[in-house]
This record gives structure tokens, C-alpha cells and sequence, in this order.
């Protein structure tokens, strides 16, 4: 199989300009006689069905949630980048390009990523004309913040909640289409297979959760707007019913699947804390604007302190390691993700973790100094030039309220600990999968008529995602990337007519998925699925997490392969196929991430470099920062699927070409 | 914040679909960190029934940090349990204490069927966003530039509070009446709070209340409970300006 | 669809509700200033002042469409809040086994149509008590009274005299032989000229009805109607701000000052109704 990534020819901030203007179109009266289908409906599926309702396509959306608003996207907290240079500090569309190739630590295509930044502007305009809150300051204009990666401040935000504004803005445009009857929901429904008839993608089988009945539904095109794998780790900060399935069945159909190993492990989330843990809690990359991350500079100290002996407010300053301030002074605690989460593993590893659970893992993330100073500021501002102590104090804690409160608050609940007391205990957690349903410039898969968009595919965030970049990449796609990339395809669909659910390719779909759910539930085995999951999670975590060896590696797709047997022997899943049953979805989600583990393992064994958030121990300076290998890995590795054994999977190459870019070491001293 | 083990029991809501007859279970869950979160007990809970061969409890539930709005259960007597500004999966065990014993139900109102066990439908909502929770503006990006309307800070932060909402239903499930005007009223304010809402104002609040009426929702006697259990703090403000808004609206509408 | 939305809609009830609640709230304050006529002035001045404000209230062409706006208020509040309340009960056919009510609402905010209910069966016996014998049954006696010495202008000091409304020349005697009653009006008898008309005597009513030694029931009397007005206390402290909400005047500068006023209102206003009659009972 050649990859043809059909990134258009010319200058780079004059492609997609050329490919739109070359690109076919189908008429409006055209429109209606088309179907398309969307998978998932958060920022990526949500703007896509109402966009292409909007145009007046037969769209059928479909999520597994109760409403589409529940979908993922409403979980990111801190914001979205666009090139709008508001604040006049010197950003572009080409900064914004070039941040976002280096901070994927040159392992995404330019085109796609040149596209992104055009378009992340337009982004901002939409959403504000849909009523987006957006932040603003006293002016009424829009305000910004920075993120990790970057030095400007490009970031909208709407406190700690823009990812749900977001949403809700995509989900009222798609709620506007629902009611004009353009766009069908299927709310509780989940995707079981892709039906591919004559090479095409034609339709796919779903299951109503509510009756467990088996569905088929056809269309001209398929739209796969699913998400991340991130709960192959079972902890991880997605959903608890986030999964790779959709993707994962257009893999097992003939979709490569690329860079499976690019998983971004976010540096701020609240530490593991007991075995029936369920879920990880981010706290926001925002809150690194403000907090210093730190451990003690003494071991016997982080003893101390893990033991209850010692407090971490009794710790001097000079008996402090802001590790990160130290070892990267340019950008300080603002360093992108991977390096932040490298960086804490490091300290932790060495023994000055400080948080009192199993693996000691975690570090403190410290407002004292900035309640200190934001406070004299606030006091001086007040005309108070000679406040007091806790007068500073009061108007500093005041100060960071009103920026972070819901996150603190949060943060309290969970923990019991009072923030802005004492310091964040932080450790690194799975966030976000880089990793995906490889897809060409058209967000086309390589099956034809399946296009995949948002965190479901691979294409523009490298090996390491920029904070503020996902929600721009969903949008992106969704409001304007797949209406004209989708039309272009459809418009050799319009003489196709009604596609039938009664050809054989269907009846085989539906009937492979029947037998699966059979086979589940007359499996009678002694574990829970659960179980199964939380064994996932620990060999993954542990070997395709912050640190990959080759050994650990090849333990991994062993164990794996184990487990996978084991699974399909011993797995107990409760009721029956006709009705609701949580277990059973667990169940068939915990199957495909088997496979995903797997192929993780083997996707990170065989690229023998260290990039962005794959971090090979064997590739590693001697500072301890990524090795590169530009020479012979400079390529989006993408597998093709050879059955359940990933060792079996095939790897085709596509290389990835810098031409705007001049390809450098990523340097953030 | 010492983790410690206690026992409970639990009566929780039983209900095979729709259709079927419920009733209250009574189970025992031993050993329950009180650093879990409710959810995570009730994890346990249905680990423990699965091993006895016996069909775990449904609930909705999602991202289990307190945004996706899946998570729902009437909890000793109050919608997400006894902690306010939190949701059922925010909620910790750490607020119970060994030996007691836990009520857990599902919402219940008229417009929120039950689906099965603690899972209710609450389309209804979607319902009433379709009817009119919307800005009429097509999806091409080309607007107008984002800064091309200033909005005053104090209305884009009340609109923004207002936007908040997460679409739970808690509201309707602690209103003695079974209304939903804090959930409507919310998102008529985020609307109206702004420039690029009024346009349609009217139009909206006369459709989102229309629909709202058809989907069998109570009342607003102003008693508050939804401002006290809404886990994002929406203020009965939104209620008001609804009023208002929907006044004006039935009084000058062309319609 | 505007038209029948402002009758029909949820929020259109709440307006109504609103509006006759709080109109109600002002017929109270009225209300409440003619009863004080019962204890503000006492002897014939009090009797006098109160009969006048009682024969105002009856014949004042404004004062009349007010009293119907008021009776039809009355109604409406009450047919509207049995309507509401029966939608509300409609919209939870199931009711939790456990619930918890007090965790985050008021208790007179809950129990609106209770409190309501009662103080609908306490104006029916009010208006049984009063306002039929006064404007329906015609059965209180006209206002006379007994001519002092100095006033005695030839006139018998025995007999009673009406108390008029415009004071004739001459005291009209209660003399069945010579002067015949047609509601409030005075005829010379088995003729058509009217010399004037008298003031049916409330005053005395009401005075006898709290009053032990005339009335075995009056304690009776007195709880109900103390019991009453506290229970009014109750649905005002809720009511009255409530009302405010409805309409849609919430504002943050003011909300507190119409939930003060309203608190202050539900229990000045009740207050001052009940501590009428115990100042008549234990005079």
C-alpha cells in the first residue's frame, strides 16, 4: 500500500487556499440526496453535523452519551490557541505553524498544520458569533492567557471551563440543525463495525444501548469523530466510557492506524490515591501560569514529608528544587507538556517524590509566590502601599479565586486539602492521544469515504500536543476542513442513490457483532471486566507510559498477548444482549484496547528515538533530554492491521517533509 | 485527609426498564475507602454483585469530573448527595460515616423516564435547546471579527455563569414541583445577557418555554431548592430575567 | 401564539399569581387601616369612625370596583395556585422514598398551597361572618345610638336615635311606628320620601363577636383568627418577595431589601390584624 498524504502542491500558506478553490462541489439541490454519517459528537463531531446539516446533507449523528453535549470535548479546562494577535505581542499564523511543529517535536505533516493555524482565527469568530462566553476584560474586548510551548499570549479561555462552552456552542449549532430536521441524532447509540461495500465506506452497525438492539445504517460517506484511545491506561483523565472502538473497527476494516505510541502524559493532574480509583483528575495546564512546580532538595525531606512528619510550608525556600526553573530557564514552568512530565518523573524516580501513596509519586505545585505578589499588587492598585502581611495575603488569595476558584474548589473536594494553604500535590497523567486513525490532508482514511477528524485521527500535533491545540484541531475540522474536504468526495456520490442496509456486506456486519456479543455473554468466566482493564492499564502505564525501554517494550506485547488470551477465556459478563448493559460495553471496548496496547507496544519498540511523549531511555542525552533521529525516523508510522496479534502488523511510512520548517533540536533552555 | 474503611448499607432503586415495576434493594459494601468518590463505591458495589452472579446496578455516568452532567442519583434525600457546588461523581465518601446507611434513587420527574435502575432519559432537555437554544448564524467562520463587539465584562461574566450549566437535571430532581425553568432559564440568559443573542430573543424564550410546557416539567413556585443542589451554582437570577424576558416577549412578539 | 402564551404558558400563571398576590397585598394594607379604626379610636367615636369607613367601603363607586378586582383576585389567585399545584403533583407521578427537603428550601416556600388552602377557608367564614351579614343578608341592625344631655334638643332621651349619614336636622328616632328601613336608607313610613340614611352598625358586630361576655365562642373565635392570620404571616414571608422573582424584578442591588420589606410585611401586617381582636377580647 503507497500513503499518499494529497497534501496540495505551492507555497505553504497558499495550499489550502489552492485546494479549496481546486476541489469539487455539490450543488444544494444535490445535497439532500446524500447521506452522511458522524460518530461522536463533541467539538470535532458536534461542528461537523452541524456544518454539513447546515449545507443540507442527510446527516445522522450518533453518540453513546444521553446528549451529544456530554461528549469529552466539555472536559478541557484551560482554552483554545488562534492566531488573532490581540495582544499585540508578535503572533502569526506562521507562529502559531511553527510552534505547533516544534512543540510535536517535528513529527507532524506542515500542510495540515499550516491549514490549523489559518483557520484557528476564524475559529474565535465563529464561536463568538454562536455566543460563546469567552473571557473578557473590562473593555469588553476578548482577553487571552498563555500555555505551556509558547512564548505569546494566543489563548482564549472561559475560566476553566472553555472546553464546555466550546461544546455547548457546537452543540447548539448542531441542536439548531436537529430541530430543523437536517440533522437525525442517535443519542445512546454506540458503533459496533464500519460496512464497507465495493471498497467504499457505506455505513456502519450500531447498537442501541437503551434496547440492545443491533442497527444498521447506511450512508454515502462515514465520519468518524470518536476520540482518543487515552483509557487503554484505564486511569487516565477521558471519560470513563471514552474508547478506541470506532477507530479500532475502521482499523480491523483496512484503516491504517498511525503513531499508536504518541500518548501525551499531562504534567498536572491530582496524584493516584487507592486501588479503586477510577479516574484521574487534570488540573488545568493553566494554573503553571501561576504555580511552581518543586520537590525537596533533600530525600530525607521528601521522606519526612511522605511519612506526615514534615509539612511542605515548613520547607525553606533554599532547601527547595524548582527543578523546572532550573533546568529550563527560558520557559521555566511553562515548558511544554512531555518535557514537564519527563522532568517530574525524573525527580520521582530519583526518590523526591512526595505524595504518600504506593509508587510515591508526586510534586508540588506552589502559589504561594504568586498569591504573594499578584497580592502587593492588587494592595498597590487599591492605593494600600503599606498593607500588611495578611492583607497581601487576602487580596493574593483573592486574586488567584477569582482565576482558578472552580479549579481549587475542585481540587479541595477531591483531595481535602486546602490549596490555597498549602501546596498542589501533582503527578503526570494520560491525557491525550496524538496517535490515530492515520488520515490524509483530506482527513480521509484509507478507506475511501471514511474520513476521520479531531483526536480520533493522527495528523497534526506530532509527537506531543500543545496545550489549547486540541480543541482549535476539532473545530478546525469539524466547522472548516470537512465540509469542503467531504464535498469534494461527495460530489461523485450524487448519481450513487439510496444505499441499501440489505446487501450482504451488512448482513456480515451485523452478524459479526452479534456473534461477539454472544460470545461475551456466553463466555460464563470468573473476572470481571474491570479487572481485565486495571491489568491493561498497569503494563501499559508502566511500560508504554512516560519511560519506554526496549525490554520493557517486548515484556509489554507479551503480557499483552497473555491477557488478551486470558480475556476471551476468563471474562464474566453479566445480562443480556437485549437490554441496557453497561458491562457488555465495557466488555467489547476492553477488547479493542487489548489489540491498541499491543500495537502500542510494537509501535514504540520499533521507533528507536526519543520524540515528543515518546521517550525511549536509550535515546536520551546526557541531561536527560530526547534523542532524536531524524534521519531514519522522520516518518508518521502507520500500521495495518494483520489480525489480533499486533507483532503481525504491517508498517507503511510516510515520510514527512519540512519545507517552511528548517528541522532543529527542540530547545526550551 | 487519613483514608480510612467503613461499612454501609445501601437501598438503592431498582427498576429492570421502563416499563417494569421498581422497587427498593438493600445491599451491604464492606471496606469502602472513604477517599472514593461515590461512584467508585458503587464501582465496588457492582464488582461485588457481578462475583455473586448477581446484575450490577445501572447509572449514568461519564467524566467523572464534574462536567459532562452524565452523573445524576438523588442521594439521602438530595440530588448529588449532601455537599453543595458538586456533582455525584465529586461527591467523596469521606462525608459518610461507617454504619450508615445510603438512599439512592433516580431523578424523578415526568420528563425524565426511567430508563432502567438509577438511568433516566433526560432528551427532554435536548428538546427544548432544539426548540431555540441557539444563535441563528451559519457555520462558515466569516461572521464578523470576534472583537467587532464589545460586551460588557460584568454581562459576558453573567452570560458565562449562566453557560455553565452542565444540563444534569438536578433542578428538576430537587424541585418539589419538578420544574425546569433554572435549566431554561439559564440558557435564555446566556443568550440574552449578549449582543449576538438579542437578535432572536424573542423568538427563543416564546419557543423554549412552549416546549418546556409540552414536556410535562412543573412549575416554578420560587422555593430556591435548585439554586441550593445546582452543582454549578446557577443563580435563580436566570429565572427572573427569563420572566422578564418572556413578558417583553409575549407582549410586542409580531407573532 | 403571544396571546395565549400570556394566559396559558407556565410563566404566564406565575405572573398571575404574582400580580394578584401582590395586589392582595395592598387590598391587606387597606384592610388593615379600616380595622385599626376598631382600636385606634373607642366608645361612639370608634363605633362612628368605623361604621363610616365601613359604609366608604361600600359605596364608593372606586372603592367598589377595587372590591371586585379584589374578589376576583381573591379567586383567581386561589383557582390558579389549585392549578398549579395540581400540574406540579403531575409532574413527579412518582415521589422519591427518601427525601430531604429542608436540606435547601424554605418551609413556608414549600408549603405555598397549604397555607394558601387554609387562608382561602378563613375568607369564606371571614366573609360568612361579615361580609354576607353585611352586604348580602342585610342582618346588622342599623348604627343608633342615645342622645347625650347636652345634645337634647326636645327630643326624648330614651328612645335611640340613628346615627345618619348625612346628619339631618333633627335626630331620626328608631321608631318602627314612624320611620321604616329599606337597607341603609330611612323612610317616613308608608311614604316614598327619604329623610336619610343610616350607617349599618359593623362596629358593634365585631366588638360583640370578640367579646366574651357577649359571646360564649369568642375565644374560639379569637385562636382561629389569631391562628389565621399567622398562617397568612407564613404564606406573606414567602409570597411576598416570591412574587417580586416571578415578574422578573430581581436585581442584585434590590433583592435583599424586597426580601426585608417582604419579611417585615409578613409579619407587621398579620400581626397588627390579630392583635385586634385580642385587645377587643381582653378590653
Amino acid at each position: 500500500m503507497k500513503l499518499d498524504s494529497k497534501i496540495p502542491e505551492g507555497p505553504i500558506a497558499e495550499k489550502w487556499a489552492n485546494h479549496k478553490n481546486n476541489m469539487k462541489l455539490v450543488a444544494p439541490n444535490n445535497r439532500p440526496k446524500i447521506d452522511v454519517i458522524i460518530v461522536g459528537t463533541g467539538l470535532a463531531g458536534s461542528s461537523a453535523a452541524a456544518s454539513l446539516g447546515e449545507m443540507g446533507y442527510n446527516v445522522s449523528a450518533f453518540c453513546f452519551q444521553d446528549s451529544p453535549r456530554r461528549a469529552h470535548s466539555i472536559a478541557a479546562q484551560g482554552g483554545i490557541n488562534a492566531a488573532k494577535n490581540y495582544q499585540n505581542d508578535g503572533d502569526s499564523v506562521y507562529r502559531l505553524f511553527y510552534d505547533t511543529i516544534k512543540g510535536g517535536d517535528y513529527r507532524a505533516r506542515e500542510g495540515n498544520v499550516h491549514r490549523l493555524a489559518e483557520v484557528s482565527g476564524n475559529i474565535i469568530d465563529q464561536c463568538v458569533a454562536q455566543g460563546v462566553p469567552f473571557a473578557r476584560e473590562y473593555g469588553g474586548l476578548l482577553d487571552n492567557r498563555s500555555f505551556g510551548g509558547t512564548q505569546v499570549q494566543r489563548t482564549f479561555y472561559a475560566a476553566g471551563q472553555t472546553g464546555q462552552q466550546l461544546l455547548l456552542g457546537a452543540y447548539s449549532a448542531l441542536s439548531r440543525q436537529i430541530g430543523l430536521g437536517r440533522v437525525k441524532m442517535y443519542h445512546r447509540h454506540e458503533m459496533l463495525d464500519i460496512v464497507v461495500v465495493d471498497g467504499k465506506a457505506r455505513g456502519i452497525i450500531a447498537r442501541n444501548l437503551v434496547t440492545g438492539e443491533i442497527e444498521r445504517h447506511a450512508a454515502h460517506a462515514v465520519v468518524l469523530a470518536s476520540g482518543g484511545y487515552g483509557n487503554v491506561y484505564f486511569l487516565s483523565t477521558n471519560a470513563m466510557r471514552s474508547n478506541v472502538s470506532a477507530a479500532w473497527k475502521i482499523h480491523k476494516r483496512g484503516a491504517l492506524f498511525a503513531n499508536p505510541c504518541f500518548v501525551q502524559i499531562h504534567p498536572t493532574c491530582i496524584p493516584v490515591h487507592g486501588t479503586n480509583q477510577s479516574k484521574l483528575t487534570l488540573m488545568s495546564e493553566s494554573l503553571r501560569n501561576s504555580g511552581r512546580i518543586w520537590v525537596p532538595k533533600k530525600k530525607e525531606d521528601a521522606e519526612a514529608i511522605r511519612s506526615g512528619n514534615l509539612k511542605p510550608t515548613q520547607i525553606p525556600e533554599e532547601e527547595r528544587d524548582y527543578f523546572l526553573e532550573r533546568r529550563y530557564p527560558a520557559f521555566g514552568n511553562l515548558v511544554p507538556r512531555d518535557v514537564a512530565s519527563r522532568a517530574a518523573k525524573e525527580r520521582c524516580d530519583a526518590g523526591f517524590g512526595i505524595e504518600a501513596n504506593d509508587t510515591n509519586e508526586g510534586v508540588y505545585l506552589d502559589f504561594a509566590s504568586e498569591i504573594r505578589s499578584k497580592g502587593k499588587q492588587a494592595a498597590f492598585a487599591k492605593g494600600e502601599h503599606s498593607a500588611s502581611d495578611e492583607r497581601i495575603l487576602e487580596l493574593g488569595k483573592q486574586w488567584i479565586g477569582e482565576k482558578y476558584g472552580n479549579l481549587f474548589t475542585m481540587y479541595q473536594k477531591i483531595t481535602d486539602e486546602n490549596p490555597y494553604e498549602t501546596p498542589m500535590k501533582i503527578y503526570p497523567a494520560v491525557h491525550y492521544t496524538m496517535g490515530g486513525v492515520w488520515v490524509d490532508y483530506n482527513l480521509q482514511s484509507t478507506i475511501p469515504g471514511c474520513f476521520v477528524t479531531g483526536e480520533a485521527n493522527f495528523s497534526d500535533h506530532g509527537a506531543n500536543r500543545l496545550g489549547a491545540s486540541a480543541l482549535m484541531q476539532g473545530l478546525a475540522d469539524g466547522y472548516f476542513v470537512l465540509p469542503y474536504t467531504l464535498s469534494d468526495y461527495l460530489a461523485n456520490e450524487i448519481r450513487t442513490g439510496n444505499i441499501s442496509t440489505d446487501s450482504p456486506e451488512f448482513e456480515d456486519a451485523e452478524n459479526e457483532v452479534k456473534n461477539s456479543i454472544q460470545k461475551f455473554l456466553a463466555n460464563n468466566g470468573t473476572k470481571t471486566v474491570d479487572y481485565f482493564h486495571k491489568r491493561l492499564g498497569l503494563i501499559v502505564w508502566n511500560k508504554i507510559g512516560m519511560g519506554r525501554s526496549e525490554a520493557g517494550l517486548k515484556e509489554a506485547i507479551e503480557e499483552i498477548g497473555q491477557l488478551r488470551d486470558e480475556f476471551y477465556k476468563d471474562v464474566y459478563v453479566p445480562g443480556d444482549a437485549n437490554e441496557m448493559n453497561p458491562e457488555l460495553e465495557k466488555a467489547l471496548r476492553v477488547a479493542d484496547f487489548i489489540e491498541l496496547g499491543q500495537l502500542m507496544a510494537v509501535d514504540a519498540l520499533h521507533r528507536n528515538e526519543s520524540c515528543g511523549g515518546h521517550f525511549r531511555e536509550e535515546y536520551q542525552d546526557a541531561e536527560g533530554e530526547t534523542l532524536r533521529d531524524d534521519e531514519n525516523f522522520k516518518y508518521a508510522a502507520a500500521w495495518e492491521y494483520k489480525g489480533n496479534d499486533a507483532t503481525q502488523s504491517v508498517l507503511h511510512k510516510e515520510e514527512l517533509k519540512y519545507e517552511a520548517i528548517k528541522i532543529a533540536a527542540r530547545n526550551y533552555k | 485527609m487519613a483514608s480510612k474503611s467503613i461499612n454501609i448499607t445501601l437501598k438503592i432503586w431498582r427498576q429492570k426498564n421502563k416499563d417494569a415495576k421498581g422497587q427498593m434493594e438493600t445491599y451491604t459494601l464492606n471496606n469502602v475507602s472513604t477517599d472514593s468518590s461515590f461512584l467508585e463505591m458503587l464501582d465496588q458495589l457492582n464488582e461485588q454483585l457481578i462475583n455473586e452472579r448477581k446484575e450490577p446496578v445501572a447509572f449514568d455516568h461519564d467524566c467523572r469530573e464534574g462536567i459532562c452532567g452524565m452523573c445524576s442519583l438523588y442521594i439521602n434525600g438530595r440530588a448529588h448527595g449532601p455537599d453543595r457546588g458538586i456533582t455525584t461523581c465529586q461527591l467523596h465518601m469521606r462525608l459518610f460515616n461507617d454504619g450508615d446507611t445510603i438512599y439512592v434513587e433516580p431523578w424523578r420527574s415526568a420528563a425524565f423516564p426511567i430508563v432502567k435502575d438509577l438511568v433516566v432519559d433526560r432528551s427532554s432537555f435536548d428538546r427544548i435547546q432544539q426548540a431555540g437554544g441557539f444563535i441563528s448564524v451559519n457555520t462558515s467562520g466569516r461572521t464578523m471579527d470576534a472583537n467587532a463587539i464589545p460586551v460588557p465584562k460584568v454581562n459576558a461574566d453573567k452570560a458565562f455563569q449562566a453557560a455553565a450549566c452542565i444540563g444534569c437535571g438536578a433542578c428538576v430532581a430537587s424541585c418539589k414541583n419538578g420544574s425546569a425553568m433554572l435549566f431554561v432559564g439559564a440558557k435564555v440568559s446566556q443568550y440574552a445577557l449578549l449582543p449576538q443573542g438579542r437578535v432572536e430573543a424573542k423568538e427563543r424564550v416564546l419557543n423554549m418555554v412552549r416546549q418546556m410546557d409540552e414536556e410535562g416539567f412543573g412549575n416554578c413556585t420560587n422555593t430556591g431548592a435548585c439554586e441550593v443542589e445546582c452543582p454549578k451554582g446557577i443563580s435563580i437570577e436566570n429565572i427572573a430575567r427569563m420572566n422578564r424576558e418572556f413578558l417583553k416577549a409575549s407582549i410586542t412578539s409580531e407573532k | 401564539m403571544s396571546n395565549s402564551a400570556l394566559i396559558k404558558s407556565s410563566i404566564a400563571k406565575k405572573y398571575w399569581m404574582a400580580i394578584t398576590g401582590l395586589f392582595l397585598c395592598t387590598f391587606l394594607v387597606g384592610h388593615l387601616l379600616g380595622n385599626l379604626q376598631l382600636i385606634l379610636n373607642t366608645g361612639e367615636e370608634g363605633r362612628r369612625a368605623f361604621n363610616e369607613y365601613a359604609y366608604f367601603m361600600g359605596h364608593n363607586i372606586f372603592i367598589k370596583v377595587l372590591s371586585y378586582v379584589t374578589y376576583a383576585s381573591i379567586i383567581f389567585h386561589a383557582v390558579d395556585g389549585i392549578m398549579l399545584t395540581i400540574q406540579n403533583k403531575k409532574a413527579r407521578p412518582v415521589n422519591y422514598v427518601y427525601t430531604k427537603p429542608s436540606a435547601n428550601s424554605s418551609l413556608p416556600s414549600r408549603w405555598m398551597a397549604v397555607l394558601g388552602s387554609l387562608i382561602l377557608v378563613f375568607i369564606v367564614t371571614h366573609m360568612a361572618n361579615f361580609w354576607w351579614k353585611m352586604k348580602i343578608s342585610e342582618e346588622i341592625p342599623l348604627h343608633t345610638y342615645k342622645l347625650k344631655i347636652d345634645e337634647h334638643l326636645g327630643q326624648s332621651p330614651n328612645i335611640d336615635y340613628y346615627y345618619t349619614h348625612v346628619p339631618s336636622v333633627n335626630p331620626i328616632p328608631k321608631d318602627t311606628a314612624q320611620i321604616e328601613e329599606k337597607g341603609t336608607e330611612l323612610f317616613l313610613k308608608s311614604s316614598n320620601l327619604k329623610l336619610a340614611e343610616g350607617y349599618r352598625d359593623l362596629h358593634t358586630v365585631v366588638m360583640d363577636f370578640f367579646n366574651p361576655d357577649v359571646n360564649n365562642l369568642a375565644l374560639l373565635y379569637l385562636l382561629i383568627y389569631a391562628g389565621s392570620m399567622a398562617v397568612l404571616g407564613f404564606h406573606l414571608w414567602h409570597g411576598f418577595a416570591s412574587g417580586f422573582q416571578s415578574l422578573g424584578l430581581n436585581h442584585p442591588k434590590y433583592n435583599q431589601l424586597i426580601k426585608r420589606i417582604g419579611q417585615g410585611f409578613a409579619v407587621i401586617v398579620p400581626l397588627l390584624f390579630a392583635l385586634i381582636p385580642i385587645l377587643i377580647f381582653i378590653k
